[in-house]
């Protein structure tokens, strides 16, 4: 399984590459640029301007400069905010989101697979269809929806639940204090459970109707013995499979829920640099989240050659 | 069996006459869709929200457009809250927006706008996706192994962030929006292709056509095709309700349609800033994106029941 | 009389599916006495194995069962659950036919089995693994301890199902209920499952239930028999009164279609036609050898050849029909598949009418199609299911005589559908409108329209039904007599080769042990594992079954990657090294036309 690892790792640098290479030259090709303001400049500051920031020379030049230093991890001075370099807001905000990630897929995990469960051994019956509609809910309406709707319901209007007052703050991150999170991470774990209760229950129903499940009941052993023992290991696997697309969908899902509730995260970061042509800062989130994405899908695949026996990852 | 003259023709005929119309698997499965009550209303509720989409504003009092400074932020006159700080009468049955537009004709301008995106995003992604991924899959070998490497890769890239970038730099024209989205979801649809044209070629009845000195042309066009069509109408009906997703989720981040265009996702985003004190604003958009999808995936549900029964 | 073990009386199991409800069972009565076994036969859609999961509870989810069911005298249907479990695993068990599927994947071998006799007995860990090893060896697993650390998709067959075997007797049960335990198995391995049962019986004193399709495993283990068909018990008897004075018109059906490896001449069935005393050579295969690149693990991937077919030659002449019998992983099927070109071959020639067929273009081969075609095993999958039967069996007219109109085209297939004994009225009907013995004339059909000389039938009766099966290979019996042309007629059921094959040619991992005519190879057998193969097949005659000598060598399949297994029958000549090149067997001539490889 080392070789394996290894490989995929190997494997994955040219995949980064093309990332760095896609969004550079992406990047550089929207018009405008980073330093342009409603006035313009004189020409002799624009022209410095550009000197310091090497702007002036030639694309592919910057492209090597860029790589030249990214080889020693430099991202490189944020254009915009002139005062840090991307290293520093990006160390800034990545613990935030990233915060907010797990604690949005931990839950998701834990909902989901119970939901799924108990859809899959109450199949065709009221649990079942219960779940599954919520599940549909879940998925057919987006962040963007459910965020300013719970914000209404939890923030603004309070809700009154056995005679306690429940207001939650609606934006602000409070340095991380559990209540400021409350809502973000509802909101960015609500479609993944939905996602995972789906697959979870589906791949359940298929475990339950298959030949070793008869043989266990067949051996007499008790229900709870069949379902945690026998059944349950294999209809995870589905699951562990889902891990890398999850994290992309918990990354798009992190701009929406950083945007509405003002947490200083790396997602608006990363908006935020598109719009406003801060080339450096937008190459650093990308990197980053492309660096995610591609070990999550590295784990994913090991954790399944773990959990499955039958699979021997040198096909 | 000796038959002579015209009781030869006569038994010829009797014989033709008797062959009797097969039930193919396409007459199952549309037994099976019709029998499905959550597909059946979909189509139907659909079809109604397409139609009035068209055709009702044509002769809608208001234009998607039609600004009135004295309406700003106006209920419905039947709205349930008494505490709202004006009403818009006339035929706002949906109430106005934040410079006084009716907010029902923007709401079916929207569905037009979402729905045509579906549409042909899903479209530009189905072409590439099947082209790509049928040859993958029927190449086979190292050609197929290297495809499926380009497609691993680019599946990797978190590509929400270049739909973004692409939006900026082409400074959000429609047809971009169209070509973007459908660059992104083609990537399913391609590994999907594969899969089932891989699956296709391992079965026996493709063997039998070699034997039967078929050639390779004939092969996919008489048996691969027709068995993988299936599949693929399934994850088109799947991914329209994706590609409107994103429509909406870029247009609330502002990249995506731009004024006086409208689409469900910019008036989400619309409603949402005015929350509080307009909620209709968010509300009926919101419904209608979300019934759209609801219908949707009922019915690619539907259809996966009906084409492939024991998928339950 | 003592009470019976088992009594199941008034028993009615129905479905109730999206097309109506479905009776599985009707008004079942039997009993098992203490220490008997009863066999259940019957084809497929006679309720045999509903029957019995029903009355454990083991029913999918749209199932109803009615009636009583009574163990020791108790009523056990409708049992709540946690009683049922008292039962099931540990007083009544029940093997399943495919072991594979049928254990756990995630689990270890022993953790399966110690978790049965845990539930059942309190036993202390250490006591368990004791007893655990103990029953292992009973069902002769060698190396027990570390099969035990295994995970069941790393056994073979033969192994998994000695496994369920194993769990099932482990708590000592009074009934133990077999379902079709070694259908999936091979011959060689199914005689041992077999044997291993008979001793068990014997010794353990258990009660068995049998349940199979094969008469002849019912008839070497039964004491009592039950023939079902659709859904209704319609003969019980004593195996002997069954056996040899059937009252019943289905029971004597199935018998009679029962092929019998003593009898491959029967009155009743198609006649073999004699062969012309000269017929011309038509298929000249001199040492084919097809091998596949495999990669076994590692860091750097060694690539070991699997040798599929290692080194094949025969003849093949006009009008003849030469059988091809071998277990799985012998070749037959890639044999098959090389020969007719649908294969690349590695090495060797194959010839057609002078003509070698290596160095052809893709062109010529096609236009050679028209000569040589295949029947495939199953008949549904070899079927496209968007086409109808009637344009499957047009495509190949169409391809390769694309000069003749649509409706000569038409009259061509229903001349054929009726030749096959299909209604020609059916040629717009879809394949899965059709059983499977009807698809399988389909194919037939198919393969016959163009008037091939050569048709290769890669296990075309073996997915079938008996009775369907013995009209099959009527069918083809009697389409060879009228049209002439060569058969190449592979098979692992050695009964049925000899019924249809002048010749028969036996195969192992790749190589052939013997070639000889259908006398000869049943009379006198000369290479041991022809020996073993003859022996290890059940006949439908208990008193035969009963006085058949025990089988001397444990045959184990081996791996196919492993080169030493090549010299199981010549030992003398082994190096011990997995991938050293080894010897190989020569094939003597011991008589005119019997070919034998070296062996000791």
């Amino acid at each position: 399984m080392l070789s394996y690892a290894v490989r995929r790792l190997l494997g994955a640098i040219p995949t980064l590459f093309v990332v760095i290479t896609l969004t550079f030259f992406m990047m550089r090709a929207a018009p405008g640029g980073p330093f342009d303001t409603q006035r313009a400049l004189p020409p002799e500051i624009a022209a410095n301007i550009n000197k310091v920031y090497n702007l002036d020379k030639p694309l592919i030049v910057q492209y090597g400069l860029y790589l030249e230093r990214l080889a020693h991890f430099d991202l490189g001075p944020s254009f915009k905010n002139r005062d840090f370099t991307v290293t520093e807001l990006i160390a800034q905000g990545l613990p935030v989101s990233a915060r907010l990630g797990i604690l949005a897929i931990s839950f998701a995990i834990v909902f989901g697979v119970t939901l799924g469960v108990l859809a899959a051994l109450k199949q065709n019956r009221a649990a079942d269809f219960g779940v599954m509609t919520l599940a549909m809910i879940g998925i057919t309406i987006p962040t963007f929806v459910t965020a300013p709707l719970l914000t209404l319901v939890f923030g603004v209007y309070g809700l009154s639940v056995f005679g306690h007052e429940i207001e939650l703050p609606v934006a602000g991150w409070g340095g991380g204090a559990p209540i400021n999170l409350l809502l973000p991470v509802t909101v960015l774990a609500l479609p993944q459970i939905a996602i995972i209760a789906r697959l979870v229950r589906g791949s359940m129903v298929e475990v339950l109707h298959s030949n070793y499940i008869r043989t266990a009941r067949a051996k007499g052993l008790p229900n709870r013995v069949v379902v945690w023992r026998h059944a349950l290991p294999a209809a995870i696997l589905p699951l562990v499979s889902y891990l890398g697309p999850a994290i992309a969908g918990l990354l798009t899902g992190s701009l929406i829920v950083e945007t509405i509730f003002s947490l200083p995260g790396i997602g608006r970061y990363f908006v935020n640099g598109a719009l406003n042509r801060d080339y450096t800062l937008v190459m650093g989130v990308v990197i980053v989240y492309a660096t995610l994405v591609i070990v999550m899908n590295l784990i994913s695949d090991l954790l399944y050659a773990v959990l499955d026996p039958r699979v021997r990852l040198d096909k | 069996m000796i038959a002579t003259g015209t009781s030869a023709a006569n038994a010829e005929l009797m014989t033709n006459a008797v062959a009797v119309r097969g039930r193919s698997l396409w007459v199952d499965a549309r037994r099976r869709l019709f029998r499905n009550k959550a597909a059946m209303v979909s189509i139907v509720v659909l079809a109604l929200i397409a139609l009035t989409a068209i055709f009702l504003p044509l002769v809608w009092p208001y234009a998607y457009d039609d600004i009135d400074f004295t309406l700003v932020n106006c209920a419905p006159d039947w709205w349930p809250d008494p505490d709202v700080m004006c009403h818009s009468g006339g035929w706002h049955i949906f109430g106005s927006d934040s410079v006084g537009r009716d907010l029902f004709v923007r709401v079916l301008y929207g569905a037009r706008v979402s729905l045509a995106v579906g549409l042909v995003a899903t479209f530009v992604s189905l072409v590439i996706g099947v082209v790509y991924g049928a040859t993958a899959g029927f190449i086979g070998g190292a050609i197929d192994d290297v495809m499926m490497r380009v497609v691993d890769v680019l599946y990797s890239l978190p590509f929400i962030f270049f739909v973004i970038i692409l939006m900026v730099i082409f400074n959000q024209s429609i047809w971009l929006m169209f070509i973007a989205i459908g660059a992104v979801e083609w990537l399913t649809m391609a590994r999907i292709v594969r899969g089932q044209t891989l699956s296709i070629k391992e079965k026996e009845f493709i063997e039998a056509a070699r034997a039967g000195g078929v050639s390779q042309r004939g092969i996919i066009g008489r048996h691969i095709v027709p068995n993988v069509v299936g599949p693929v109408i399934i994850y088109v009906t799947l991914t329209i309700p994706s590609v409107i997703l994103s429509e909406s989720f870029l247009s609330f981040l502002g990249l995506g349609i731009r004024e006086p265009l409208t689409s469900w996702g910019v008036l989400i985003s619309e409603g949402s800033n005015q929350l509080e004190s307009a909620p209709w604003m968010l509300i009926f958009p919101a419904l209608f994106m979300a019934v759209t999808l609801f219908c949707f995936n009922f019915i690619g549900d539907g259809l996966r029941d009906a084409l492939d029964p024991k998928d339950r | 009389m003592a009470t019976p073990i088992f009594e199941v009386k008034n028993l009615d199991v129905r479905f109730s599916t999206p097309d109506g409800e479905v009776r599985a069972v009707n008004n079942a009565n039997f009993r098992i006495e203490e220490g008997e076994c009863l066999g259940v036969v019957g084809e497929s859609g006679s309720g045999k194995s509903q029957l019995f999961l029903s009355t454990l509870g083991l029913l999918a989810g749209n199932g109803r069962v009615t009636g009583s069911v009574l163990y020791r005298g108790r009523e056990i249907l409708g049992l709540p659950e946690k009683e049922l479990n008292k039962l099931r695993g540990s007083k009544i068990t029940m093997i399943f036919q495919d072991p594979l599927t049928s254990l756990t994947p995630h689990m270890r071998v022993g953790a399966q089995l110690i978790e049965t006799l845990q539930v059942h007995r309190s036993v202390p860990a250490g006591e368990a693994e004791r007893r655990v090893l103990e029953t292992l060896e009973l069902v002769r697993i060698p190396e027990a301890k570390a099969r035990m650390g295994q995970y069941p998709h790393e056994l073979s067959g033969g192994m998994r199902q000695r496994v369920m075997i194993a769990m099932a007797v482990l708590c000592g049960p009074d009934l133990l209920i077999a379902d079709e335990p070694t259908t999936a198995l091979d011959v060689t391995v199914q005689a041992q499952i077999l044997e291993i049962m008979r001793d068990l019986k014997a010794e353990l004193k258990t009660a068995i239930a049998i349940v199979s399709h094969d008469m002849g495993v019912i008839a070497g283990l039964a004491d009592h028999v039950q023939v079902m068909r659709r859904g209704d018990i319609v003969e019980t008897g004593s195996v002997d009164r069954i056996f040899y004075a059937p009252k019943h018109d289905y029971t004597k059906m199935l018998l009679d279609a029962m092929p019998r490896i003593d009898q491959p001449d029967r009155p009743g069935h198609a006649r073999l036609m004699p062969l012309p005393l000269q017929s011309r050579t038509l298929l000249d295969v001199r040492d084919l050898k097809v091998y596949f690149p495999v990669r076994t693990g590692g860091l750097f991937a060694k690539r070991k050849a699997l040798r599929a077919v290692d080194g094949v030659s025969f003849q093949l002449n006009e009008g003849e029909t030469l059988g091809v019998v071998g277990e799985s992983g012998c070749g037959k099927s890639t044999l098959a598949r090389a020969v007719l070109k649908l294969l690349p071959k590695t090495d060797g020639a194959v010839v057609w009418c002078g003509r070698d067929l290596g160095p052809m273009q893709q062109e010529d081969i096609r236009k050679l199609r028209e000569e040589l075609q295949i029947v495939f095993q199953d008949p549904l999958a070899s079927l496209d299911p968007r086409m109808t039967i009637g344009q499957s069996i047009a495509e190949p007219l169409r391809t390769l005589k694309p000069q003749l109109s649509r409706d000569e085209v038409r009259k061509e297939v229903r001349e054929m559908m009726e030749r096959v004994g299909l209604e020609p009225g059916w040629i717009n009907r879809y394949p899965h409108e059709f059983s499977g013995g009807q698809n399988q004339r389909v194919g037939i059909a198919r393969a016959m329209i163009v008037k091939p000389r050569l048709v290769v039938c890669d296990e075309a009766v073996s997915a079938l039904d008996v009775s369907i099966q013995a009209q099959i290979v009527d069918l083809l019996v009697r389409l060879q007599a009228e049209f002439g042309m060569s058969l190449i007629f592979i098979s692992h059921d050695l009964s049925v080769v000899r019924q249809v094959s002048h010749r028969v040619m036996v195969l192992y991992l790749g190589r052939v042990v013997e070639l000889a005519g259908r006398e000869t190879i049943y009379e006198n057998p000369r290479h041991p594992y022809t020996r073993a193969l003859i022996r290890a097949v059940p006949v439908p005659d208990p008193k035969m079954e009963r006085s058949k000598p025990r089988a001397k060598i444990a045959l184990e399949l081996p791996s196919p990657l492993d080169t030493r297994a090549q010299l199981t029958f010549l030992k003398s000549k082994l190096i011990d090294d997995p991938d050293a090149e080894q010897y190989r067997p020569k094939l003597i001539e011991v008589a005119p036309g019997h070919l034998v490889a070296e062996h000791d």
